[in-house]
């Protein structure tokens, strides 16, 4: 700790250090937090100008089947996109982290390299190896002279997106849990070996608990993206105009209302809406985990 | 937030740990595993195999060859002329729009991040627990929650369709700050510090000249990271831009599939658009092999995903 005497200076030296983070931090974050709340207080018409409102919109937005469909999409996007998920990330890392595999620095960096790629680039990659005419489904369903499956059709369409998510996902979770595996002391492992561990009960009773906070973290940061989906049903609109419509997810309904419905108040409390949902979902997953942890 | 292992504490155990890793004993590799894990790689690979492989093509060759082989002509660089020329060079444009907020937002946010995450580290000030906790509140708000409030924000001020609409929101990034802040906590010592300060360093020059050194890895990873995020980003960009003169790569290949796909399109466009998303990937993929060793240690912080 600082010595006493300069101490006060160097406290207004800190603080100037945190001063530009802060500065912005106010301006591109907590400025439009609360421009959003106050908006959404507000309902502005044509005729009678801008009026209080309360908490009408947000009244309003409880009872919106367009929002509540588009809510329920997101959630069952989520309870079977994020398993599977972070299934695969975790099988990726344990074989690659045990060394039971040939060039796990290949299988390292080739499941991860699809980070890399935007996902308005990734989805249309998929769109094209999904399409029936020219694409590689197209092609495969003709040489075996079947109908090709409908990636486009409402049943096909969401497990069509989970699997674009999926598929740019699974390397940046398998590198959050590589890390964690890599940061396990090896006498852990020494001693699950004097106590005649084999290979599964190591993984079962050392790995997988060392494992919680990492898999907390990526399960918190996927349910967050879940509910925010955007830019992939977005560039598959182009495909699939009927399938995704104005309101197929929460976000590209707040982005319709404000942009071509002209209801910015209205949109600020959905997106303010979502925000709060998908911090109390998060808070939840956080919760259970916990509670099971402490059976343990 | 859960917690984070500090990254140099980790660094120094995983390299502690012998060559045989989380086994123990030295195992032969299994087939099977070594099998399931090459379709994996074959199914993460397809896409960019695909994109590559189609590229290569023209209108023609992309709609009547299959899918995964080469058509009978070569067609790449004329693809790739055409790109660059569509449109008077609008996508020359895009990219180096692509390279000025990235550069700039990644550079500024890794940047701030630093400077504040050390002098939370480093210092006590008051109200700095406070600031810090409300910090940390906004890594869990959603940052497209936000795209449409800052749209609206930016508008009042009269900066939407310009770049600053697009940097100002990159720059903040509060989880690089507590990614920075845990980092300084570890890596920089309190008595180098003193050392300085005894050598009668002013506390800038401390700052760049000692604690920056020590910060580098947590620092390009911070920058990496942020750089896929702005790299990649297209809610925020497509609400503040108009101006197609403005766009960014993401936002610009958006608009030519949709051109593609509309009814009356141009065939010839999806050329231009599997070849333009080809060129748009090859920087950051590059720069992810070539910086391996970075982002491989710096994730073991806990990564960034925004």
């Amino acid at each position: 700790m600082a010595v006493a005497s300069p101490s006060r200076r160097r406290g207004l030296t800190g603080f100037l250090f945190f001063a530009p983070f802060l500065l912005v931090f106010l301006v591109a974050i907590v400025a439009p937090l609360l421009y959003a709340l106050g908006l959404s207080l507000f309902r502005r018409r044509l005729i009678g100008g801008t009026s209080f409102v309360g908490l009408d919109n947000y009244l309003r937005a409880a009872v919106d089947p367009q929002f509540l469909a588009g809510v329920g999409r997101v959630a069952l996007f989520l309870i079977f996109q994020v398993p599977v998920m972070l299934l695969l990330a975790l099988f990726v890392a344990l074989a690659i982290d045990g060394r039971r595999v040939w060039w796990p620095k290949l299988f390292r960096l080739g499941v991860f390299v699809p980070y890399a790629v935007p996902a308005v680039v990734g989805t249309l990659m998929w769109g094209f190896l999904y399409g029936g005419q020219f694409g590689l489904t197209g092609q495969i369903a003709d040489a075996f002279g079947v109908d090709p499956p409908d990636f486009f059709g409402t049943t096909l369409m969401l497990p069509a997106l989970a699997n674009i998510v999926t598929w740019q996902f699974v390397g940046y979770n398998m590198l959050i849990l590589y890390a964690a595996l890599r940061a396990i002391p090896q006498d852990l492992y020494d001693a699950a070996e004097v106590d005649g561990a084999g290979e599964f009960r190591k993984v079962w009773s050392v790995k997988l608990p060392a494992l919680r906070p990492a898999l907390l973290l990526a399960t918190i940061f996927s349910v967050i993206g879940s509910f925010q989906l955007f830019t992939e049903p977005k560039v598959m609109q182009d495909l699939a105009p009927a399938v995704i419509t104005t309101s197929y997810t929460p976000n590209i309904y707040a982005y319709e209302l404000a942009f071509n419905g002209q209801l910015v108040d209205y949109s600020a409390a959905i997106s303010v809406l979502l925000g709060l949902v998908t911090i109390v979902v998060a808070y939840v997953v956080q919760l259970t985990t916990a509670r099971r942890e402490r059976i343990l | 937030m859960t917690a984070v292992e500090s990254p140099p504490a980790q660094r120094v155990r995983s390299t502690r740990r012998p060559a045989t890793g989380g086994a123990g004993r030295a195992r032969r590799p299994s087939v099977v595993l070594t099998a399931i894990l090459l379709g994996l790689l074959a199914y993460f690979l397809l896409p960019l195999a695909w994109l590559v492989i189609n590229s290569t093509k023209s209108t023609t060759g992309l709609f009547e060859s299959f899918g995964l082989w080469f058509a009978s002509d070569f067609h790449l660089f004329a693809n790739v002329h055409d790109v660059l020329t569509y449109n008077d060079g609008i996508y020359v444009r895009w990219f180096l729009n692509t390279i000025l907020y990235a550069v700039v937002g990644a550079g500024g946010a890794a940047l701030l991040a630093a400077l504040g995450g050390y002098g939370v580290a480093k210092f006590d000030f008051p109200g700095r627990r406070l600031l810090l906790a409300g910090v940390l509140g906004a890594v869990m708000v959603p940052v497209t929650a936000l795209a449409i409030p800052t749209y609206l924000l930016l508008s009042s001020v009269q900066l939407v369709d310009t770049p600053f609409a697009v940097i100002i929101p990159s720059l903040a990034s509060p989880f690089g700050l507590y990614l920075m802040w845990i980092y300084a906590a570890a890596a920089v010592p309190d008595e180098l510090l003193e050392a300085a300060r005894l050598d009668g360093a002013g506390e800038l020059r401390i700052f760049w000249s000692v604690a920056m050194r020590l910060l580098a890895p947590g620092f390009v990873t911070v920058l990496l990271f942020q750089l896929v995020h702005v790299w990649n980003n297209y809610f925020l960009p497509l609400i503040v831009l108009r101006n197609p003169a403005w766009f960014p790569l993401t936002v610009g290949l958006k608009q030519w599939n949709s051109q593609a796909y509309a009814v009356g399109g141009s065939q010839a466009v999806f050329t231009l658009v599997i070849t333009g998303s080809l060129l748009a990937i090859i920087p950051l993929v590059a720069m992810f092999l070539v910086l391996q060793r970075y982002w491989q240690s710096g994730i073991a912080m806990g990564a960034v995903k925004q």
